[in-house]
């Protein structure tokens, strides 16, 4: 053992084979969320794909308070509402191609939406005739996941198995800032970033996860920070801003498409409903604070570059409320009929064969929908059912 | 199968080779087959199970993956909905638990959420049990878990060729399977021929180990050649038991056990597992369901206590051994009140022996 003779003058080196892994420097997020309407640079921008995101957003909205008024007459069991969050969901769909995969969170019917998904289907899990609406391999969209930040892992490896077998397939997964502590949501980042999975996290950072407020959630910079102790880019954007936020997934997904590793994107935004239909939004959170963000609405900061640059006249605007409006009277219309549903469907899909066990539970359900089919009930055995 | 043999002949093989050999002919014949885990490349995973997977199939087929249950299972997922057939390994039982989330909230019900869209034909190997002095949670068994979960098959094989057998049909199948495999059982050997595997008749069928008329062991994994021992200590007293190992709990074959128990009229359940609420408790519930005419004694278990393992120097009381099996052979003797156990002495327990 090493006696120090003279304090202080021994001088520690580092140990041999010590090196950073990377430079972190290029890893690391801006100070500032990244911004695009409003300045300069949009005028650079594509017209066609800025009025076809504004088309969406007004779309995406009137979704939003179509399927909360569903909640409020019993047609949806829950909504998760995304209204002030609209860029986030439609940039994150418009930036795949249709042979890559979304992974979205139960907040993000409007992504699916967006991508082209049946809003009926969309909203099945939120109705509850089935966990899924629809074949996830035919849109290309996971099932809605309901236990936080759990998508994340499948969308790495979805990514990694599309790469192995040499498919330039791209996996964009969401999550909230809540689900970023979630162990799952590390481990994901971690082996993206080891394997170099093509894949595209982004983090929709609305301020609360239900009623608890980013302050209490980390202690980290930025979300966005989290991405550079896994070596991989992280990159904060105003998701409010959907150009910006365009951009940046596009940007980021271009790279994981050339093989370049998984980007962490977090969008800054603000959740202007409650958490759901069923939460008191009163509790932890302030009208003022509520009113700043509406001032910061992602359909008005679209509207207000379109109509500035003259990209968009009062006609068009009323084209597009018009076609939202066709949209919500025919989901309307179609969530107000009942879904047909068949009781034995229970016991179709839990295995690829049936159990014996399983043979016998339907059976007995079998014998039990028979026998009430044979006997009309009473208004007592009605109510008991 | 199209697989070039390694070895053929008939020669002893140790049940961690026989999985071994399981893993390599799934790969060969089928090139979605992954697998993936803690070490299992280089140094072919803590039991040697992978053993040269990584050098005959490369890295993109056997991957040792950062060191995160959750995250090895959950990219398997990913994997699967791609069409690749990933096999996990968890590095040891009590190390599962942290894909438990995984597990239960995505693995065995996909099929279920997508009406089938999206099987999972993932296959969750899990080194499982006691009897190897390992340090804590190194020796849970925690099939009743795995049981509990409505989706997932559970295995657990009790020889060299089931071992083979069941692994390469957990393997084929198309959904999750976890595979128990008995730490203790690794290093058991028969004579076996890897070029000529024994058929299996697939997951979900029970396998009679021994004929019997005074009464049936039910049992499984680790436990089986603990009852096999019973059944011929037992013989010396006048008792012609029969075995029953289970080789799978999930799907049950209620109908090779019931068959037995009404043949023989007597059973004795038998895991590591714990007790209370264990898988015994669902076993014994069943065959009283089916077989309560037939039986002259209550279905009786024996089990681990139920206590979280205990630590390896006073694992062997927790295990239930050969002495312990035969007591509750000898408690078959059912007259009228509840028989107590004798304190693990075996038939020696009971004063008026055994009629
Ligand atoms: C594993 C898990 N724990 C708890 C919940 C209950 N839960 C649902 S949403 C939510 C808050 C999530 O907040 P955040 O990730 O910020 O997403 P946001 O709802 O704001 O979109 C909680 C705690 C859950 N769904 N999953």
């Amino acid at each position: 053992m090493t006696v120090l003779e003279q304090p202080g003058s021994y001088r520690p080196t580092p140990p041999p084979a010590w090196r950073p892994r990377t430079d972190p420097a290029p890893l690391l997020p801006d100070a500032e969320p990244y911004r695009l309407l409003g300045t300069d640079e949009a005028a650079g921008l594509d017209a066609g794909l800025l009025r076809r995101m504004y088309g969406q957003l007004v779309r995406g909205r009137r979704y939003n308070t179509q399927a909360t008024a569903l909640t409020r007459q019993g047609r949806l069991a829950v909504y998760p509402s995304s209204t002030g969050q609209e860029a986030c969901e439609v940039a994150a769909a418009l930036a795949l191609e249709d042979r890559d995969w979304l992974f979205p969170s139960y907040r993000d019917t409007l992504a699916a939406v967006a991508r082209g998904l049946d809003p009926v289907q969309a909203l099945t899990l939120l109705r509850g005739d089935w966990h899924t609406g629809y074949d996830p391999h035919e849109h290309r969209i996971a099932p809605l996941c309901t236990p936080l930040a759990t998508q994340l892992p499948h969308a790495v490896g979805l990514a990694h198995a599309a790469r192995l077998k040499g498919d330039d397939v791209v996996a964009l997964a969401m999550v909230g800032d809540g689900g970023t502590s979630e162990g799952d949501f590390h481990e994901a980042l971690n082996f993206a970033a080891v394997w170099q999975a093509p894949v595209v996290f982004l983090v929709q950072n609305n301020g609360f996860a239900i009623s608890v407020p980013l302050a209490k959630q980390t202690a980290a910079p930025s979300l966005a920070h989290k991405a550079v102790g896994y070596g991989m880019p992280g990159r904060l954007v105003d998701g409010n801003d959907v150009a910006a936020v365009h951009q940046v997934l596009t940007e980021a997904v271009r790279r994981a498409r050339a093989g370049a590793g998984p980007t962490l994107v977090e969008a800054v935004t603000y959740r202007i409903d409650a958490h759901t239909n069923a939460d008191d939004a009163t509790r932890y959170r302030t009208d003022a604070e509520v009113e700043t963000w509406r001032a910061h609405d992602p359909v008005d900061l679209l509207e207000r570059e379109l109509t500035g640059r003259k990209l968009l006249d009062e006609d068009a605007v009323q084209r597009e409320r018009d076609a939202a409006e066709a949209m919500a009277a025919d989901l309307r219309e179609r969530m107000n009929q009942d879904p047909a549903l068949d009781p034995m469907d229970l016991f179709t899909h839990v295995y690829a064969e049936r159990t014996d066990q399983l043979r016998e539970q339907a059976d007995m359900l079998r014998a039990e929908l028979d026998a009430a089919g044979d006997t009309t009930p009473g208004p007592q055995e009605g109510a008991q059912r | 199968m199209t697989t070039a043999a390694v070895t053929t002949g008939r020669k002893p093989a140790t049940m961690a080779q026989a999985l071994g050999r399981a893993l390599r002919d799934s790969m060969a014949d089928d090139p979605s087959v992954h697998v993936l885990g803690e070490d299992v490349g280089a140094l072919g995973g803590v039991f040697r199970v992978t053993d040269g997977l990584a050098k005959e199939f490369g890295e993109d087929r056997c991957t040792d993956t950062p060191l995160a249950e959750a995250g090895i299972l959950g990219a398997a997922v990913g994997m699967a909905m791609y069409g690749l057939r990933p096999v996990v390994e968890m590095q040891f039982d009590a190390f599962a638990y942290p894909a438990f989330e995984q597990l239960v909230s995505h693995v065995a019900r996909m099929r279920n959420r997508t009406r089938g869209a999206m099987p999972m034909p993932i296959t969750v190997r899990v080194p499982y049990g006691g009897g190897i002095g390992g340090v804590e949670h190194h020796s849970d068994s925690s099939e009743i878990y795995y049981m509990a979960t409505p989706g997932l098959h559970v295995v657990a094989p009790a020889t060299v060729a089931d071992a083979y057998g069941l692994l390469r049909a957990a393997i084929a199948s198309d959904d999750p399977v976890v595979f128990l495999e008995p730490k203790r059982l690794y290093w058991s050997k028969a004579d076996w021929d890897p070029g000529r595997p024994e058929e299996v008749p697939g997951i979900g069928r029970a396998a009679v180990r021994r004929r019997g008329t005074s009464a049936t062991l039910i049992t499984y994994g680790p436990s089986v050649p603990v009852c096999l021992e019973a059944a011929e200590a037992a013989r010396a007293e006048g008792w012609d038991l029969e075995v029953v190992d289970l080789r799978s709990l999930v799907p049950f074959d209620e109908e090779t056990v019931c068959a037995s128990v009404r043949r023989t009229g007597r059973a004795v359940v038998v895991h590591e597992a714990t007790g209370f609420g264990g898988p015994g408790g669902e076993i014994a519930a069943r065959i009283t369901e089916r077989c309560f005419h037939h039986l002259e004694a209550p279905v009786l278990r024996v089990t681990g206590f139920d206590i979280p393992y205990p630590p390896p120097m006073l694992e062997q009381h927790h295990l239930p051994g050969v002495d312990r099996v035969l007591d509750a052979v000898a408690r078959l003797q059912w007259e009228s009140e509840w028989t107590a156990p004798s304190g693990g002495k075996g038939f020696a327990g009971f004063e008026g022996g055994v009629r």
